[in-house]
């Protein structure tokens, strides 16, 4: 168990991409904390950094206290879960799971009951003899996650180990590797690009873009409280809508206006409108989620849009449309209601509640 | 469909031309080692070249008669097998140097080697030569092997076939532990089987039938290997050819029987590593 800091950090690659531009993140003991963005964002650089397998351009990185940047991967007592899990093709499962004790120069009664334990607890007990090129994906996962658990390591590293099983096994195994994480209680930093996966492992997920963090906090925060559009747009599926718009007060109630069309400001909003009074006549970027449209029926505050096609869940629809409203963007609604048709006019009824607001440089405005 | 059996046909025949091609100086050999020695010249030019007419083991009695054959032989078997195993370390160490670890002067270094793979031994054996006669390593089996441990050739292919492997096994071994080193014996060399057989069969091939500097850096039969012996079929009169040849099937059989037991592994390092064969 410890605690996992990482002090502005930067690396730079030879060729000059910034992978990391001032990463400060610090993983509290027994966390289990999800970096999530998309590929090329740099999540997976800090990974490899705290592993030891790159070495920073600048900052400092400490395992409780204690500054581990010159230190080789194997003096670093972590665990790392690779995306292909990297299980030793010439050897056995028992062979795998027995390498990290071996070179720990664990003596031969304790490695084996060691390897039994991390066996049993990963239901690999049959398998023992086998090897990895005779294993199903789920069985090498949990060949890699057993690697990873029998040396009993300060922090455990996964680097988007789900990414290469089905849909079906992805979500028991993400439950699985939870339920380990929780009864071990070792720091955990786990990657992936998958924001579902990040919001459904994370105690705290870190949103990470252009090799800097966008905003660090539980699952549910960045989803209710995106700091940047950059969050607002990668956490939730589909991610929230962003159109422009500029605001104006009337009557005292604030109005969002797109173009022709008005809509008004709840007194209920997670914005309060007494904020949003200041910013009127600035150009602003407006925020809806998907499942925050209505159906709408020409009442007021109710918008037209065209869909241009509809993807059918079971319970509900994603309706994909273009607006005149929208600035040209395409944007998604989510309906409950099953009877909506491709290339059919519609009216929509945002809930003007849920309306989120950020600069025109894409801060969020609370 | 019809186009496809002539392709094949035509493959067939072109494979069977080009194997009679390569087999029929073997044969040539074999066939002229088992006959007297009058009857050798006399049916070079025809078909009977290639069946003896009686089977007659007198060229191969003749060999050990006239050369201490048992000599040579474990000469040669010394020489090549350490340029062999030391080799296979040297050169893989190397190889691994250049594919993974990172250090200054790396790239550099590594075009150096890739030259060095077009520098024929005749080029540099007389400076070679000057420098172990200084060393007073002459007539020794170590001037026979040493040079010939590094090989440029040899680096190139443990390099080539490293970089295509996982680099996640060997940073799964970092973490797990294991020192570079380990890393390479553990992991990296039981995973690369095939591009040490083919180097292993390569050098092989090369050094059993090392003439020029043997000849250079030797002058007695005490560590000379098994080209040179030939040469005393020349240069001790009466020229018997069938005993030549008797000398050349013995010679060679070591090499077909390495080829032979190692083939499959030699076609799988050919492929992976992306010589052409």
């Amino acid at each position: 168990m410890a605690q996992v800091q990482f002090q502005h950090v930067y690396k730079t690659y030879d060729d000059g991409t910034q992978a990391l531009v001032d990463f400060d993140l610090q993983v509290q003991d027994g966390e289990f904390m999800v970096l999530v963005g998309s590929s090329g964002c740099g999540k997976s650089t800090a990974l490899r950094l705290l592993a030891g397998l790159e070495t920073l351009t600048a900052g400092n990185i400490l395992i409780d206290d204690d500054d581990i940047n010159d230190k080789p991967p194997q003096q670093r007592n972590i665990a790392m879960v690779f995306q292909n899990y990297a299980l030793y093709p010439h050897m056995t499962v028992r062979q795998n799971l027995a390498f990290p004790l071996k070179m720990m120069k664990r003596g031969r009664a304790d490695t084996e009951r060691r390897v039994q334990q991390a066996a049993a607890l990963l239901e690999l007990t049959a398998l023992l003899e086998r090897k990895p090129g005779q294993l199903s994906g789920g069985q090498r996962q949990r060949v890699a996650m057993g690697r990873a658990i029998v040396r009993e390591p300060r922090v455990f590293l996964m680097d988007e180990p789900l990414s290469n099983l089905d849909a079906r096994l992805r979500v028991s195994i993400r439950a699985d590797i939870a339920g380990l994480q929780k009864k071990m209680g070792t720091t955990t930093l786990y990657v992936t690009h998958d924001q579902v996966e990040a919001m459904t492992l994370g105690e705290r997920v870190a949103v990470m873009n252009e090799g800097r963090l966008q905003q660090l906090g539980a699952p549910q925060d960045l989803y209710e409280k995106p700091a940047n559009t950059f969050v607002a747009g990668f956490i939730g599926n589909p991610g929230m809508n962003l159109f422009s718009a500029q605001l104006a007060k009337v009557d005292n109630r604030i109005q969002v206006m797109l173009g022709d069309y008005k809509i008004t400001v709840s007194d209920t909003n997670v914005v309060a409108p007494d904020t949003l009074a200041s910013c009127t006549g600035q150009d602003l970027i407006v925020g809806l989620r998907p499942e925050s449209f209505i159906p709408g029926s020409g009442d007021d505050d109710t918008l037209p849009a065209r869909i241009s096609s509809v993807e059918t869940l079971g319970h509900e629809q994603l309706i994909y449309f273009t607006a005149p409203w929208s600035g040209g963007k395409t944007l998604v609604a989510r309906q409950g209601s099953l009877q909506h048709i491709a290339h059919h006019e519609v009216l929509l009824k945002p809930d003007t509640s849920q309306l989120y607001f950020f600069t025109a440089e894409g801060v969020a405005i609370y | 469909m019809p186009h496809n059996i002539v392709l094949r046909l035509t493959s067939y025949a072109a494979l069977v031309v080009a194997a009679l091609l390569f087999v029929a100086p073997l044969l040539f050999m074999f066939a002229g080692s088992l006959k007297p020695d009058d009857q050798v010249l006399l049916e070079a030019g025809s078909w009977r070249a290639f069946l003896p007419d009686t089977i007659a083991w007198q060229n191969y009695l003749d060999v050990f008669a006239r050369v201490r054959f048992g000599r040579y032989l474990m000469n040669s078997l010394f020489i090549t097998s350490m340029i062999v195993a030391a080799g296979l370390i040297v050169n893989s160490l190397a190889g691994y140097a250049f594919a993974r670890l990172q250090w200054t002067g790396r790239d550099i270094l590594f075009a150096g080697v890739l030259t060095i793979m077009i520098v024929p031994l005749e080029a540099i054996a007389v400076p070679l030569f000057y420098q172990v006669t200084l060393f007073g390593w002459r007539d020794t089996y170590i001037v026979q092997i040493l040079p010939f441990l590094a090989n440029a050739f040899s680096i190139y292919l443990f390099y080539t076939f490293f970089i295509g492997l996982p680099r996640e096994l060997e940073e799964a071994a970092r973490i797990d532990g294991a020192s570079v080193l380990r890393t390479f014996v553990s992991v990296i060399v039981p995973n690369s089987k095939p591009v040490f057989a083919t180097v292993a069969i390569l050098t092989f091939l090369m050094q059993w039938g090392a003439f020029l500097w043997p000849l250079m850096v030797t002058s007695g039969e005490a560590v000379r290997p098994l080209p040179l012996a030939v040469s005393t079929f020349h240069s001790l009169p009466p020229l018997q050819w069938g005993d030549i040849f008797a000398f050349g099937v013995m010679m060679v059989s070591p090499v077909l029987i390495v080829f032979l037991l190692f083939q499959r592994w030699f076609v799988r390092g050919v492929v992976a590593t992306g010589i052409k064969g």
